[in-house]
């Protein structure tokens, strides 16, 4: 019996049903203890007053946003490679969650910007390839709804998503030569030294793993629904043929 | 190859005025410019080589939707997949084809359009140098484009959505490279990086295009 079995749509429907329902409840858990922590128990910056507190939606968010795509990089490769169907499925599912990451990053950085910067948006290198990004999600997502067979929108998409990938790294290191930008470095790196301080860093942690929870259960809460959809499809199709 | 570079050219230069319209476009987008943002030659001068480069990239998006639309539409594409050329060599051919006649006269035309917007005098050669290494890339990776959305109906605005992020590296090195150059700075490494973005889509993205042809004549 190899991993693969779980992609047979029954399968999955069985062991996504208990999975989703604990990643909801986790989810829900990690995000509640990590916010009110994080807002509430946590000393301000001496510089940033209060307003760093949003880096517990805006950190976990980037990087949902991010590896949402990575997420879908995987599974069109699955799809290329393999042909399974959920796959296809998970990848289309988890675009508008991508989606919506990039946007809460893009707005609380934004929030956060306009005490910190004086302005809510700079052309600076970070907030101009997250703005790609965005782009990138809408036209894949558009993609997707744009062709009628579902086999060739999984083929033609996952091509995108691969081509896409390649060029949004391109733009990433493309904009870091165009402007050299006003957002600070990594919050979060192997190296201790550049790392946020220890008593935010927890609170972070937890806000992360509620996200990464949240990103979970909601692909598998959406991949379902897709399969379900399909088989509703396929069941219309049978009684008009009948 | 040659016959299929010859055949798409003729149909470009004869029917319907494709070959001219690119051209046209980018004269009014640059020509509409100064109508909006002001007459004054140093805001000009200074917004020129974006300018410039994005009524380019305009243009060049403008006639993308027809590289595969038609063939597709009278059947000349199935034939051409079934022909002894490589679906990867009929990509490279309709992105040579597209590249002749919309990037090589855009190229061609834009010193004269760089008169229009008082561009520095030492940018011109950067102008031409830069677009005429980045013009290669638009081509190809609308090809990529054109050919994923070749069976809908309506792929039009489709079409741009996906192709113009993927513009935005060649975009940022291009004008970047004839900004430095106005500036009197060195563009060495903006120019090298065009050229490798160039070659690197010139190499790898017909296998895509030619999959993604593949996929849409199952």
């Amino acid at each position: 019996m190899s991993i693969w079995e779980y992609a047979n749509p029954t399968k999955f429907m069985g062991w996504t049903a208990p999975v989703m329902r604990a990643a909801f409840w986790l989810a829900g858990l990690c995000l509640a203890v990590g916010l009110i922590w994080g807002f509430f128990f946590t000393p301000d910056d001496f510089r940033q007053g209060s307003t760093v507190k949003i880096i517990y939606l805006h950190v976990p968010a980037a990087l949902m946003a991010i590896n949402a795509w990575i997420m879908m990089l995987a599974a069109s490769l699955i799809w290329v490679v393999r042909r399974h169907h959920v796959s296809a499925l998970a990848a289309r599912a988890a675009a508008p969650v991508g989606l919506v990451m990039t946007l809460i990053a893009l707005f609380t950085g934004g929030i956060w910007g306009q005490p910190m910067w004086g302005t809510y948006w700079a052309w600076d290198p970070r907030l101009t390839s997250f703005l790609i990004l965005f782009l990138f999600y809408l036209g894949y997502i558009a993609l997707w709804e744009a062709i009628e067979d579902p086999d060739t929108a999984a083929d033609l998409t996952s091509v995108l998503c691969m081509i896409g990938s390649v060029f949004a790294i391109l733009s990433r290191y493309a904009v870091n030569f165009w402007n050299q930008g006003l957002h600070q470095g990594a919050s979060l790196s192997l190296d201790k030294e550049e790392n946020v301080a220890d008593v935010f860093w927890i609170p972070l942690l937890v806000c992360i793993s509620g996200f990464v929870l949240l990103f979970i259960a909601l692909v598998l809460m959406r991949t379902r629904t897709e399969i379900r959809a399909r088989r509703m499809r396929a069941l219309q199709a049978r009684a008009q043929r009948a | 190859m040659i016959a299929l570079l010859l055949r798409d050219l003729r149909l470009a230069v004869r029917a319907g005025g494709g070959f001219g319209l690119g051209l046209a476009f980018f004269l009014i987008v640059v020509v509409l410019v100064p109508f909006g943002v002001g007459p004054e030659t140093e805001l000009l001068s200074r917004i020129a080589p974006g300018i410039l480069w994005v009524a380019s990239l305009l243009a060049a998006l403008l006639s993308l939707d027809r590289i595969f639309a038609l063939d597709f539409e009278d059947g000349s594409l199935a034939l051409l997949a079934t022909s002894p050329l490589p679906m990867e060599g009929v990509a490279l051919i309709k992105a040579t084809a597209h590249w002749i006649t919309t990037g090589l006269p855009l190229t061609i035309a834009a010193p004269i359009l760089g008169f229009l917007l008082s561009l520095a005098p030492e940018a011109y050669v950067y102008l031409l140098v830069s677009l005429l290494l980045g013009t290669p890339a638009l081509s190809m990776i609308g090809t990529f484009g054109a050919a994923l959305t070749v069976g809908l109906r309506r792929g039009g605005l489709l079409l741009s959505l996906l192709v113009l992020p993927l513009y935005v590296p060649t975009l940022i090195f291009g004008a970047e490279a004839v900004r430095r150059g106005a500036d009197g700075l060195d563009p060495t490494g903006a120019l090298m990086l065009l050229g490798g973005i160039t070659a690197g889509t010139v190499a790898l993205l017909p296998f895509a295009t030619a999959a993604v042809l593949r996929i849409n004549l199952r």
